[in-house]
């Protein structure tokens, strides 16, 4: 019974800090948001700017600290983690690349080839 | 004797079958949740794939974000770009983390306390549903009003130092009655009539030609950053040759931010994440009634609890890929 007190109370100690980090997340995606910093927009690396892939870098830790702890993904078996995570990353990876790829290159055909609309 | 096998050889192997066997060690309830969870992620990814197709196709007629959200209750013209958007992410992340607490006291069986947090939780929920439809208020309703051209583009006015200037600064009010055309009044084939803008295009074409200081900005992304302006030549041709309609506010066939598909995928996206948050509502209540007549005292269980538990921390986490992708990106 003591070591099932003792290990309520640090499961919601555990939910307190992750809201802490959460919320320290969202803080600092916000004051960039309002500032964005010119160093980081004119700084392009891999095709987008740096502000854009540290708003995607710090989204993708928040849903890690959602999914593993607000949702227990840490307490469930190796083989239900995989079937969920890596179902999830690999579609949503194939599904943003061919989505965006295929944007940028529609955008260019508008742009420079014989459909133009600029009126 | 030995021809009746009653050993199959998978004894003590996890994936064995039989069953008794439980590879993943959850309930069927838990693990048909992550089942849609996983579905509804790859529908909710698709919308925000899709509307970074649109986006990417039409980069050069595509509004700011800042400049779209830049309300808060209470702050009327103060320019707030986010701070709204932050304050509902708050209100979803916390209540989310009252949902924990309440799965955490249910592992407890402690049913006060999953009372309370689910109470709590709830609550947040309705505040978010709340705050999103002021949101949508303000982005129907509009702010600056724009003009559209021939060619279905939004252009916005900017006085010389850059700053937006709303329609209503420089029209200059002509002495003629405008009438709405209504069915009633015979013009039944007029369907597509929406009421009449707060200006005529002459109205403010008149007010753009004797205002000196008042410039067009085009929704095409200036080399250095922010969107084209063009002088006041420029201005006066574009004004002149090629404004067709004035628009204000939004509605799923045009917008006064930018390009239609963006109002189209604001509602649809943010809609339709406002509507799992609702339906997460509504079963959040269930429960929390179900917890309040005492069904999980006599089921001895409280996994229940944890099954809508995972519903309401998935619609958070739509949340934080919406707000990252609507309003930061």
């Amino acid at each position: 019974m003591a070591q099932d007190a003792s290990h309520s109370t640090n499961a919601v100690k555990r939910i307190w800090t992750v809201f802490v980090i959460l919320s320290v997340i969202t803080l600092v995606e916000v004051v960039l948001g309002i500032f964005r910093p010119e160093v980081l927009i004119n700084t392009s690396f891999l095709t987008m700017h740096l502000l854009n892939w540290i708003f995607i870098i710090l989204t993708i830790a928040k849903a890690y600290y959602i999914v593993w702890s607000f949702m227990h993904m840490e307490h469930e078996t190796k083989g239900l983690r995989r079937s969920v995570v890596w179902t999830v990353v690999f579609l949503v990876c194939y599904l943003t690349f061919i989505l965006l790829d295929e944007g940028t290159y529609i955008f260019n055909v508008y742009k420079d080839g014989y459909i133009q609309w600029k009126f | 004797m030995e021809a009746t096998v009653e050993k199959t050889g998978t004894e003590g192997k996890v994936w064995g079958g039989g069953h008794n066997s439980s590879p993943l060690k959850a309930s069927y309830g838990k693990l048909m949740m992550w089942f849609f969870i996983t579905s509804d992620t790859l529908t909710f990814s698709a919308f925000l794939a899709a509307y970074g197709f649109s986006r990417f196709k039409f980069l050069d007629a595509w509004p700011i974000a800042d400049e779209v959200f830049n309300h808060f209750p209470f702050l009327h013209g103060v320019d707030a770009p986010m701070y709204y958007v932050a304050l509902m992410t708050f209100i979803l992340i916390f209540s989310s983390v009252t949902m924990v607490l309440a799965v955490n006291a249910g592992h407890e069986m402690n049913k006060k306390k999953v009372t309370l947090y689910m109470f709590l939780t709830v609550v947040g929920g309705i505040i978010f549903l709340g705050s999103q439809a002021w949101e949508w208020k303000n982005f129907i309703k509009g702010t600056y009003g724009a003009v559209e051209t021939r060619g279905g583009r939004i252009i916005q006015f900017v006085n010389t130092e850059g700053k937006r200037v709303a329609l209503a600064d420089f029209a200059q009010p002509l002495p003629v009655v405008r009438e709405a055309h209504e069915a009633s009044n015979g013009l039944w084939y007029a369907a597509d009539e929406r009421p009449n803008p707060s200006f005529s295009l002459e109205e403010v074409k008149a007010g753009f030609t004797k205002n000196d200081n008042i410039l067009v900005r085009l929704q095409n992304n200036a080399e250095e950053g922010g969107k084209v302006v063009l002088s006041r030549e420029e201005s006066l041709a574009v004004m002149n040759n090629q404004a067709n309609l004035v628009v204000e506010g939004a509605n799923l066939t045009r917008n006064e931010y930018g390009h239609p598909l963006f109002a189209d995928f604001f509602f649809f996206i943010t809609g339709f994440h406002g509507f799992h948050v609702f339906t997460g509502v509504v079963i959040n209540i269930i429960i929390f009634f179900n917890v309040l007549i005492g069904t999980y005292e006599r089921r001895k269980s409280y996994e229940m609890v944890e099954k809508v538990g995972l519903y309401w921390h998935f619609v958070d986490l739509v949340w934080v890929f919406v707000f990252t992708f609507f309003y930061l990106v």
